[in-house]
């Protein structure tokens, strides 16, 4: 079996894996960073959404094996090093941005690919941006609501944000 | 999951070798692959990734003035590029932004799902797609429900529009796969009008020769307005019945016409 070598949120971390290990899985069960959350195992929903290299990636539709050398961001990464929750997490607390909170890291992670690439988006972009989230609970608009807060902190104090 | 051996070549040359085994299969983006394997519809006895090979995904304007996209390019690549703006706004309607980051175009032409965005997007602008040993007509390339011209163990590395003078793609979209339910790709060239569909046909993207053939005359969504679409070779399920697609079929040309840029 292959060994593995990620930056996981900044830390060097390694493992090894079958080949057709899923990145969500040698997340959840071999490393035991359980905040990316599995809600379809077939690419539909995005709870699962982390981050690859920078960009968002459905984490159950990708082999670890085939990131060896990649730098992974995760939900856990999203937290200010203290410990205290980050901008966009904040507002989704703020702004019941969650009900039951299955799909929320996921939300989380897609919200934060959207703000890197638009600082300041419409709502229709923002909504057409989570085409790819499913949520159960919410009916969006206050998810709609925590990112659009997201931005506005974001930009009123952009050293924060980093 | 059936497991398999995986190797990730640098060459297209180690690829090709590599996939020379029985049982080998290329791994693209795995948009779709790895949720086929996850089902066990596929058992591969080796995984060849195509994301290791230094410059599969280039994008650039050839001499010829065609827009060349490399095999592994993904979608937000091409989604990024402002050449041809009709086949990158085709690229930014693919599924979501994250299935986007990882699928590519030569993944998505091999595939020939019959509701796919890029086989109509290739066959609409009479691309040319290049493997390792030869270059494909699009009008040859397409055989039917994920049937293609592809060989065992040929690889897709590029694929070459030409760029036309204006062109629209118009997806209809089937909300919970967000594939289209019905989409056409139209390109007037200076020699004439190509109309692809999809989503539409039971076997799968095909060009209809009687828009072509009226749009040649006048390009206006009205020189349609008298044709009609048989309904007996299309899709019918529960997301829409055979009438229903080849209603589509008519209403999606005349709409892409309309807003060709
Ligand atoms: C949620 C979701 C929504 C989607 N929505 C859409 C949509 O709206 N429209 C749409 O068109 N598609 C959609 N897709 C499919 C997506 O575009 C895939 O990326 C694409 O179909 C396959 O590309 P891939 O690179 O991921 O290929 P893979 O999944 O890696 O491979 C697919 C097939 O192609 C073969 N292959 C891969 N690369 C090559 C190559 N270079 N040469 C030869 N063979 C190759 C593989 O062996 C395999 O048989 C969606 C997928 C998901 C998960
Ligand atoms: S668990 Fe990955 S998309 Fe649903
Ligand atoms: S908060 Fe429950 S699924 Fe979104």
């Amino acid at each position: 079996m292959p060994d593995i070598n990620l930056t996981l949120n900044g830390q060097a971390v390694s493992g090894t894996v079958e080949n057709r290990t899923l990145l969500v899985d040698f997340l959840r069960e071999g490393l035991g960073k359980t905040g990316t959350h599995v809600g379809c195992d077939t690419g539909q929903c995005g709870a699962c959404v982390v981050h690859v290299d920078g960009v968002s990636v459905k984490s159950c539709n990708v082999f670890a094996v085939e990131l060896d050398g990649s730098k992974v961001t995760t939900i856990e990464g999203m937290a200010n090093a203290d410990g205290s929750l980050g901008v966009i997490q904040q507002a989704f607390q703020d702004h019941h941005g969650l009900q039951c909170g299955f799909c929320t890291p996921g939300m989380v992670m897609t919200a934060a690919a959207l703000l890197k690439e638009n600082s300041d988006p419409s709502e229709a972009e923002i909504r057409e941006y989570l085409d790819g989230n499913i949520c159960r609970c919410t009916g969006y608009h206050n998810i709609v609501k925590s990112i659009q807060a997201a931005a506005a902190e974001m930009n009123a104090s952009p050293v924060a944000a980093e | 999951m059936y497991n398999f051996d995986f190797v990730k070549p640098s060459t297209v040359d180690e690829a090709v070798a590599a996939l020379a085994d029985e049982d080998a299969q290329a791994l693209g983006g795995g948009q779709t692959l790895i949720p086929t394997l996850k089902q066990r519809l596929a058992m591969p006895s080796k995984l060849v990734s195509l994301k290791g090979i230094e410059g599969l995904d280039k994008i650039f304007v050839d001499r010829g003035g065609n827009l060349v996209i490399g095999a592994a390019a993904t979608h937000a690549q091409v989604a990024a590029t402002t050449d041809y703006p009709a086949l990158a706004s085709l690229a930014a309607r693919i599924g979501d932004p994250a299935v986007r980051n990882r699928g590519t175009i030569g993944g998505s032409l091999a595939n020939n799902d019959p509701s796919a965005c890029y086989p109509a997007g290739a066959l609409g602008s009479g691309a040319t797609i290049v493997t390792n040993g030869r270059s494909i007509e699009a009008d040859d390339f397409f055989e039917g429900l994920f049937e293609t011209a592809l060989e065992e163990g040929e690889i897709i590395t590029e694929v070459r529009f030409p760029i036309p003078e204006k062109a629209c793609y118009m997806k209809f979209i089937q909300p919970a796969s967000r594939f289209p339910l019905t989409a056409v790709f139209v390109a007037k060239f200076a020699d004439g009008v190509r109309v692809a569909v999809t989503g539409a046909s039971n076997d799968g993207v095909f060009r209809w020769s009687d828009a072509e053939a009226a749009l040649n005359t006048t390009f206006d969504a009205g020189s349609i307005s008298e044709l009609s679409v048989d309904a007996d070779d299309m899709i019918s399920d529960i997301h829409g019945s055979s009438e229903y697609r080849a209603h589509l079929v008519k209403v999606m040309t005349a709409r892409a016409v309309k807003a060709a840029l």
